[in-house]
């Protein structure tokens, strides 16, 4: 028994160094090629598809979004085809940073923290986080999650996991949020709405376009007029491929000025 | 090399010692700990029960039946609602189970944890069961009606001689369905729940780095499971002398 314990852990170390080497060479083997991509004429884009109207699972079951059209219009400028890989919010990131995918596009805030692990193109939209609520709820801005001494009421927040909306109000009173235990993740936002309607959250913060879909298929919530935060939205590309991120950043300008972003976007949200 | 472990200690303190993050991974051990602990005690009352009632329900059916009377049908009925329950529990994912738990049966209930508990606890009961099922089958008859020879009626003959010798039997394979139960747990922070493997996401979800939370979560699994396995060695060791 003690002889397997002692091999066992020694093999988990080598397979743990295995991996850490593996990931340094799979960072340098790619500035090798040509391709500014990781595999040769394909952009593969990592999302997350339960975020309408930027992303999501059409009826037709193909994704769809002003994300997914989007990727598809820059993809059609570089003369790539695009690939979609629907993952969790919170791998994503990661997995561009790592060399998985190309780009992360999912309704993506720049934020000072994830700059630090990639690289983000130009904005393509701007969002704000909205807080929903059920209707006739005691909570009618942000403020209400507070006692008037300060301390935070005993309420619960529901959010999508790891997204701004989730990163803020996880945060400490200090920092402009509630603090982690008045916060609970859940790993989509319509898991989080659900939550809502069952009443085992309060309210639920996340982007405001998502918001709009989730109270227009959920009767009895509603959106506060107080909104969180305002964000921009961009493309997220690994650090080392700043080739890819020039071409990206062009292909938006470019899209920009013959109006089909503002085509995309007005297609999904109408004010 | 020096860079290496430059990087590695950079990494160390970014995902657990930045923003006290080691006490999320803290939290989330202690919840995936009070999960498992009671969602054991719940699977292995509900399996103890069932299986008393499907191994006396196919031990004794055909005398029941031949004498008559209503102990036959009510015992039938027990037997069928079981088969009902294990067919249903364990033809069901687990993932499936605690979010049918979570947003329909227990729709109205804030405190998550209890969800997880009992769902984790009913579905590893019907596991369990059947554990158990085998075992006091496996103990042969003839010990069974030595038993009543001594004179011990059903319940004392259960109790001194057929149930001690079951658990010698079931207990590594009932080591093995709580490993695979404290493992199981993992799938909680599909509900919300901080466990050990939800805290790792949060981190990772924040620093954006997969190696050190994950192999971190990785770890304290492994520790848990290998020094519960030693326990349970231990504990085999000791049964193993009455054998002699």
């Amino acid at each position: 028994m003690k002889k397997f314990t002692k091999v066992l852990a020694i093999l988990m170390v080598i397979t743990m160094t295995a991996c850490l080497f593996a990931s340094c060479g799979a960072n340098t083997g790619k500035e090798k090629s040509d391709s500014i991509t990781i595999t040769e004429g394909k952009l593969v884009m990592a999302t997350n598809a339960s975020f309408p109207p930027y992303e999501f699972v059409g009826d037709d079951g193909e994704f769809a979004g002003i994300d997914v059209e989007i990727a598809g219009l820059i993809a059609e400028k570089l003369g790539l085809e695009l690939e979609i890989v629907d993952t969790e919010f919170g791998s994503i990131i990661g997995g561009v940073q790592g060399g998985k995918y190309d780009i992360g596009m999912a309704g993506m805030t720049v934020t000072e923290e994830r700059k630090k692990s990639v690289n983000f193109s130009d904005s393509y939209a701007t969002g704000v986080q909205a807080i929903i609520v059920p209707e006739g709820s005691d909570i009618t801005s942000f403020d209400d999650f507070f006692n008037e001494d300060g301390s935070v009421k005993d309420i619960k927040i529901g959010v999508q996991q790891d997204t701004t909306g989730d990163i803020y109000v996880s945060d400490t009173v200090e920092n402009g949020g509630v603090g982690a235990d008045h916060v609970i993740q859940y790993k989509t936002g319509n898991d989080a709405v659900q939550a809502l309607v069952a009443g085992k959250v309060n309210a639920v913060i996340i982007d405001n376009e998502p918001a709009k879909s989730y109270v227009a298929s959920n009767e009895g919530l509603t959106i506060l007029d107080a909104v969180y935060t305002e964000e921009h939205y961009a493309i997220a590309v690994n650090l080392d491929n700043a080739a890819l991120l020039e071409a990206i950043n062009n292909a938006l300008a470019e899209l920009t000025q013959e109006g089909k972003i503002a085509e995309v976007v007005g297609k999904y949200i109408s004010d | 090399m020096e860079k290496w472990l430059q990087d590695l200690s950079d990494q160390f303190k970014l995902n657990f010692i930045d923003g006290d993050r080691w006490k999320w991974l803290l939290e989330g051990f202690e919840n995936t700990l009070i999960i498992t602990f009671f969602a054991t005690l719940i699977g292995i009352s509900i399996g103890v029960v069932i299986a008393i009632i499907r191994s006396t329900y196919a031990k004794n059916s055909e005398s029941l039946k031949k004498r008559g009377g209503v102990g036959f049908y009510v015992l039938n009925v027990l037997d069928k609602i079981c088969g009902l329950y294990l067919t249903v529990i364990r033809g069901t994912p687990v993932v499936v189970q605690l979010l049918i738990m979570y947003f329909i049966i227990f729709e109205s209930s804030n405190n998550s944890t209890m969800v997880a508990v009992v769902s984790f606890g009913i579905n590893s009961g019907a596991y369990v069961a059947e554990i158990f099922r085998g075992g006091i089958m496996s103990v042969d008859n003839g010990q069974f009606e030595a038993g009543r020879s001594l004179g011990f009626n059903y319940i004392k003959t259960m109790r001194y001689v057929v149930i001690p010798q079951m658990f010698k039997i079931v207990l590594p394979t009932l080591c093995n369905e709580f490993i695979v139960l404290i493992k199981e747990t993992s799938i909680a922070g599909y509900v919300g729940i901080r466990d050990l493997t939800k805290a790792g996401d949060l981190i990772r979800g924040r620093t954006f780095s997969a190696f050190m939370p994950l192999i971190a979560v990785a770890i304290i699994y492994l520790a848990v499971v290998v020094l519960f396995t030693k326990l349970v060695g231990k504990l085999e060791r000791r049964l193993r002398s009455s054998d002699h």
